[in-house]
C-alpha cells in the first residue's frame, strides 16, 4: 500500500499551462499518474498535450472526478490557489512552488485546519510525493525509485530525497511512498503526519527520515517515534556545520538563537531509538541493515 | 533580511508607532551635524546586526556636541561580535520611567503567531525567560483571526504593566501587529518599549527581520536589501541570483539543491576539511548557472580546491556534464576541481567528462571519496 496517494488518485494541475507546470505535469502523466485536468481562468476549453484545461478547480473536479491537486502557480498566487482547491473540496493538495511568504503559509495552514479539516496540504516548497509504480505528483524523477516496499521515506530536502531513493534502488530496496514535506517554516504536512501514516500502513516496514537544521520538527518527530512508532527508523540531518544566523537555501533552514542545530536533532532522534547516519550514504547503509533484519 | 535599528524604526513609524527623531551618520562630522539638527542631549548608537551593543560600548549618551564627537569617534569602527560599525544612529535622548518588552514572531511548532509582552524589558528576553518565565505574557494568534483590541487588552492586563499605560500599550501592540503582518516580517521586537515619566509609551529600540520571500509585494524592501552587509563573494553571488553563503574554509562547494549543498559542506568537514562556501545551483545545473558559480568561487582567494557535487534527477547526467564542460570553457579556473556526478544517466555524463580529466580535473564515484580528494588537494 501507499500513503496519501495511489494508482486511483486523479489529479488536477493548477498552473498546467505554465512552463514548469506543463513540463512536470506531462512527465507525471507519462509516469502513469492520472493527470486528468489543468486549470487556467482564461484558457478553459484548450488543452496541454491532450490534458483538458478548465477555468476553475471546481469545474475540473466536476468534469473529471479529480480528488487531488498540484500547484505550479508562482509564489504570489499560491495562497489563492490553495484556498481555491480547498473550497472546491480537493482532499489532497500538493504545492510545489517555492518562495511563498511565511505569513501566507501560516494563514492557509490555519484556514485549512479550521474550515477544511478533510483537506491535506503537502508543501509548499516541496518536491511532491511519489508512490513508485503508482503515482508521482511533483518534480521527483520517477525512474530513480523502485516500486514495492518495504521502506517509506519522508524528507525536508529535495535532492537528498532523490539521493536516498536512488541509493535504495541500487541496493534493490523498494519504496512504498516517498513524501517530500518541503523546507519551509510552516509545512502543510509534518514529519509526524507521515510517520503516523507509515506506522499504519501494513506494507511499510521501516521508515527513512531526512531532516535539516532549523525549527524543531525533527525533535517533535523524535518524541512521536519514541512513544508511537513500532517500526524501525533511520535518519540523516543536514547542516551540522551550518553557521548560526545564515539561511542555507531553504527558508526554514536557519539556526537562530542557538536553536534548531543538527546536533540537537540527531541527539533527540538517537534518544528515541532512531539509527542516525552522519551522511546520506551512511543513512542509506543503516537502512540496508534494517531491511536485512526485517 | 535583518534591518538596522534605524531602518526598523522607520518601518515602525510607517505604521504610526511613536519613535524618536534622529539621523543616521557614517562619519564623526555627520554625527555631530545630526546631533545639531536633532538637538542635544542625544544617544549615539552603533548600527550593526548584533545584540549586546550596549555592553560592547556601542551605545552612549551625549549631553553636548563635544560628547557626540568623542562617542562617535569611538563607536565608528568598533568591532561588535565580529561586526564592524560603519554607521551610527543619532537620536534625541528620552526620559525613561519604565522599560518593557514586546515582540511578534512565528511559532513554527504551534504554526501560529506568538506575541510576547513583559514588564521586564531592557535586558535580553532569553534571560528573562530563563530566570523569571512568569514575567513574560505570551499569546498565540491565529492568523485567520488576527489580533483584536479585546484580546490585546486582556494580554496587556496579563502582563501586569503600569495601569496608567494600558490604553497606550494596547494601541502600540495593535500597530506592532499590523507592522508585523502587513509588513511581512519574520520578527518585530521592541526592547525596550519605554514608558516616559508622563506615561507615554514609546519605541526605544527596534529589531525587525523581513521575509525575503514577500519582496514581490513590497517594493520598499529594495532599500533594505541595498544595505545588507555582505562580503564581496556574497555580493557577486547575489547579483548572479545564486544561493550562496560565505564560509571560512578552503574547499569551494557547488551542489544542486539546498539539502545536498548543506550535506556536502558537512561531509567536507567530516573528512577533515573546511568549506569555503555553501552554493546551491538549483535543479537544472545548466552551463550558465554552472559558469556563474565557478566564477564566484574562483574569485575567492581562499579557495584551494573545488568540489562539484551533482545528483541528476529529472536533469540527466549528460546535460549536467555538458553544462560543466561548457562552463569550464568560459571560465579559467585556478584551483583543481573534483566532480562527483550521480543519479539519472550518471554513466553517460561521466563518459562526456572522461576525455577532459587531468590532474586538475578529477572525478570520483561517491560523495565521500570526492570530499576526501578535494580536502587532500586543499591541504
Amino acid at each position: 500500500m501507499s500513503i496519501f496517494v495511489d494508482e486511483n488518485t486523479k489529479v488536477v494541475y493548477q498552473g498546467l499551462t505554465g512552463s514548469q507546470g506543463s513540463y512536470y505535469g506531462t512527465l507525471n502523466r507519462d509516469y502513469g499518474t492520472q493527470v486528468v485536468a489543468g486549470t487556467h481562468p482564461k484558457k478553459a476549453g484548450t488543452d496541454v498535450d491532450g490534458i483538458p484545461i478548465y477555468a476553475t478547480v471546481a469545474e475540473a473536479m466536476e468534469a473529471t472526478g479529480a480528488t487531488a491537486s498540484c500547484i505550479f502557480i508562482p509564489a504570489a498566487g499560491v495562497l489563492g490557489a490553495v484556498i481555491e482547491s480547498a473550497e472546491a473540496g480537493i482532499e489532497f493538495i500538493v504545492a510545489i512552488t517555492e518562495g511563498v511568504p511565511a505569513h501566507d503559509e501560516a494563514y492557509f495552514y490555519n484556514k485549512l485546519a479550521r474550515d477544511f479539516p478533510g483537506t491535506r496540504l503537502l508543501g509548499p516548497n516541496c518536491p511532491g510525493i511519489i508512490s513508485p509504480g503508482k503515482c508521482n505528483i511533483g518534480i521527483t524523477a520517477g525512474h530513480i525509485a523502485k516500486p514495492g516496499g518495504p521502506v517509506g521515506i519522508v524528507s525536508r530536502s529535495g535532492t537528498l530525497t532523490y539521493q536516498a531513493l536512488y541509493e535504495l534502488k541500487q541496493k534493490d530496496i523498494g519504496v512504498t511512498t516517498c513524501v517530500g514535506i518541503g523546507g519551509d517554516p510552516v509545512p502543510g504536512t509534518s514529519f509526524i503526519d507521515c510517520l503516523r501514516a507509515f506506522e499504519a500502513d501494513p506494507e511499510t516496514k521501516a521508515v527513512m527520515m531526512i531532516g535539516e537544521i532549523g525549527g524543531s520538527a525533527e525533535e517533535e518527530a523524535a518524541e512521536f517515534i519514541k512513544h508511537h512508532m513500532t517500526k524501525p527508523v533511520s535518519s540523516y540531518i543536514a547542516g551540522v556545520t551550518a553557521p548560526p544566523g545564515k539561511k542555507m537555501g531553504h527558508a526554514g533552514a536557519i539556526v537562530s538563537g542557538g536553536k534548531g542545530t543538527a546536533k540537537a536533532k540527531m541527539e533527540a532522534l538517537r534518544n528515541a531509538g532512531v539509527q542516525v547516519g552522519n551522511n546520506p550514504t551512511e543513512a542509506g547503509e543503516l537502512m540496508v541493515e534494517i531491511v536485512a533484519s526485517l | 533580511m535583518d534591518l538596522f535599528e534605524y531602518q526598523g524604526k522607520q518601518f515602525f513609524a510607517e505604521y504610526g508607532m511613536p519613535v524618536s527623531p534622529g539621523e543616521v551618520a557614517f562619519t564623526v562630522d555627520e554625527a555631530v551635524a545630526a546631533a545639531e539638527h536633532v538637538g542635544t542631549p542625544v544617544m549615539v548608537k552603533a548600527q550593526v546586526h548584533a545584540g549586546g551593543r550596549g555592553k560592547a560600548g556601542g551605545v552612549k549618551f551625549a549631553a553636548d556636541l563635544d560628547a557626540v564627537r568623542e562617542h562617535a569617534a569611538n563607536i565608528l569602527g568598533l568591532d561588535i561580535k565580529g561586526h564592524i560599525v560603519k554607521r551610527v544612529w543619532v537620536e534625541k535622548a528620552s526620559d525613561i520611567a519604565e522599560e518593557y518588552y514586546a515582540s511578534f514572531t512565528l511559532d513554527r511548532s504551534a504554526k501560529k503567531h506568538l506575541g510576547m509582552l513583559s514588564a521586564e524589558g531592557g535586558v535580553e528576553i532569553e534571560t528573562v525567560a530563563e530566570e523569571n518565565p512568569d514575567a513574560i505574557a505570551k499569546i498565540w494568534i491565529d492568523p485567520v483571526d488576527g489580533l483584536t483590541p479585546e484580546v490585546a487588552r486582556e494580554w496587556v492586563l496579563a502582563a501586569d504593566l503600569n495601569p496608567a499605560v494600558t490604553d497606550g500599550a494596547v494601541d502600540m501592540l495593535l500597530k506592532l501587529y499590523r507592522a508585523y503582518t502587513e509588513g511581512d516580517a519574520d520578527l518585530c521586537e521592541i526592547n525596550p518599549l519605554i514608558v516616559t515619566p508622563d506615561d507615554v509609551v514609546h519605541v526605544l529600540d527596534a529589531k525587525v527581520t523581513l521575509d525575503g520571500n514577500s519582496v514581490f509585494r513590497h517594493p520598499e524592501y529594495a532599500q533594505y536589501d541595498a544595505t545588507q552587509p555582505r562580503d564581496e563573494r556574497e555580493t557577486a553571488a547575489h547579483e548572479k541570483g545564486l544561493q550562496y553563503v560565505g564560509l571560512d574554509g578552503s574547499v569551494g562547494v557547488i551542489a544542486n539543491g539546498a539539502g545536498l549543498a548543506m550535506s556536502t559542506v558537512d561531509v567536507v568537514n567530516q573528512v577533515g576539511g573546511k568549506s569555503a562556501n555553501f552554493l546551491d545551483v538549483g535543479g537544472g545545473a545548466n552551463a550558465d548557472v554552472m559558469a556563474g558559480a565557478l566564477e564566484v568561487i574562483n574569485n575567492d582567494p581562499d579557495v584551494l580546491s573545488i568540489l562539484i557535487n551533482i545528483f541528476g534527477g529529472i536533469t540527466r547526467g549528460e546535460e549536467v556534464a555538458n553544462g560543466i564542460l561548457e562552463a569550464m570553457q568560459r571560465v579559467t579556473i585556478d584551483a583543481p576541481i573534483v566532480i562527483r556526478l550521480d543519479g539519472t544517466n550518471a554513466d553517460e555524463g561521466r563518459a562526456i567528462l572522461q576525455p577532459i580529466l587531468s590532474d586538475t580535473l578529477m572525478m570520483e564515484d561517491t560523495m565521500l571519496a570526492a570530499a576526501r580528494r578535494a580536502v587532500e588537494l586543499a591541504s
